[in-house]
């Protein structure tokens, strides 16, 4: 009986396309996504339908993390407006702040976390040592609404230039500190803000589903 | 690679004067150790990196007034409360509450649209008003839900006030935090949205 013999394959497969699809998909990643800022402060923020993306620029930022601690920072671009910021707070509490606990204020990153009778002491840590300090964050207690203070040193420093107020909340933060954010704004007759949230689509056969997605009728008409 | 050919005349004095072409060279690479280098910086990119970026949802605020003639008024026909209680829970009530609390309702995240639906198809466009008002219990992510909820139903007006003590008690029972509190007859005679 003749033996019938089967021809060895190579089991070298050939790369070049899975070269191609992994740099394709590489490159793809790269050009579409954006770098996870360092956050010191982990949040996580409800979802809304709305579509317009949130400033970057000239921010006021209110962070209320998980258990509904409030922390103030101002975004790294408006370095002038931070300065003013900190002296005016500095000089209306009379805190007696070094340049160097100042400038721990001005660095990347940083926020506001304590009441003004730890300030002192927290300015002069390091980055690392906020992370690990048990932050009691800003008071906004309708007695004692510290925030207040820091809002509208906030609104004086950006005075002729446009500040975006965001506020940043956990899904988990109780109400009340937000009302006591809420309160802090209105106290200083800011009545404009803007919230951080993940986008959603509008779920369908809804009134806004309906305009998003809709007939495009009217708009013919004209 | 830091050597240097430094052996002067020809290149060939191994070869014989004979032999002029090398050995053919396949033009193949081995391209597995680049395929791993590419799901390398995939992985590297997908995990440092964000895809989506946050968006912002626009709330304004209405001025506070204590004078009575400079708040506004809404119809009672029109009104539709909601209360944001704790565990996600949701409780409303059309117009004013009822002293036995009987049009005191309780629902849920998902059920609510049908509610706020279903009211705003029974009123006139512009009596229509919708007001929240979140619990101490309530989460920040059930505030920014209901107001999410005004964006996607398309509510024109909508307010948010804080709870009266007859409306927290009722949640609280509701709940099962406690005994149900005895309703005084003249608590929601205090309501503001009973105005005309």
């Amino acid at each position: 009986m003749p033996k019938v013999k089967l021809p060895r394959k190579s089991t070298a497969v050939d790369m070049t396309a899975m070269c191609d699809v992994a740099f394709l998909l590489l490159s793809f990643f790269i050009l579409t996504t954006k770098f996870k800022p360092a956050e010191a402060l982990a949040v996580t923020t409800p979802k809304s339908v709305s579509t317009n993306p949130a400033e970057q620029k000239n921010v006021v930022l209110i962070t209320m993390d998980s258990k509904g601690k409030v922390y103030f920072s101002v975004s790294d671009d408006a370095m002038e407006e931070k300065q003013t910021i900190i002296d005016e707070v500095n000089q209306q509490k009379a805190l007696n702040l070094s340049d160097a606990e100042k400038k721990s204020f001005m660095r990347s990153g940083s926020y506001i976390g304590v009441p003004f009778s730890q300030m002192k002491s927290f300015l002069s840590m390091t980055p690392d040592q906020w992370s690990k300090l048990d932050k009691p964050g800003i008071p906004i207690d309708s007695a004692n609404n510290e925030l207040q203070v820091w809002m509208r040193a906030a609104n004086s420093a950006f005075q002729g230039s446009k500040m975006n107020l965001l506020i940043k909340g956990d899904n988990e933060a109780k109400y009340p500190s937000f009302k006591g954010v809420i309160d802090a704004l209105k106290r200083n007759d800011m009545f404009k803000f803007q919230m951080i949230t993940d986008p959603e689509g509008a779920p369908p056969g809804t009134a806004l589903y309906e305009r998003l997605n809709g007939p495009t009728q009217p708009a013919a008409k004209q | 690679m830091a050597e240097m050919d430094t052996s002067g005349g020809g290149g060939h004095h191994k070869k014989g004067p004979g032999v002029k072409k090398g050995k053919k060279l396949s033009t193949r690479v081995d391209l597995t150790p680049m395929v791993d280098l590419g799901f390398l910086l995939i992985t590297f990119f997908i995990f440092t990196t964000t895809m989506s970026q946050p968006t912002a949802m626009k709330l304004i605020l209405p001025k506070d007034t204590e004078k009575p003639e400079e708040q506004n008024k809404v119809k009672e026909s029109g009104a539709l409360s909601l209360l944001l209680g704790k565990n996600n829970g949701v409780y409303y009530y059309e117009g004013t509450l009822l002293p036995d609390g009987s049009n005191f309702k309780s629902t849920n995240y998902k059920e609510i649209r049908n509610v706020i639906i279903d009211k705003k198809k029974r009123t006139k466009p512009d009596d229509f008003v919708v007001v929240i008002k979140p619990g101490p219990d309530a989460t920040y992510k059930n505030t920014v839900d209901i107001l999410d909820e005004m964006t996607i139903n398309e509510v024109k007006r909508y307010a948010m006030v804080d709870l009266f003590p007859i409306e927290r008690q009722m949640m609280v029972a509701t709940e099962g935090g406690g005994p149900m509190p005895a309703v005084p007859a003249a608590a929601p005679a205090a309501a503001p949205a009973a105005g005309q």
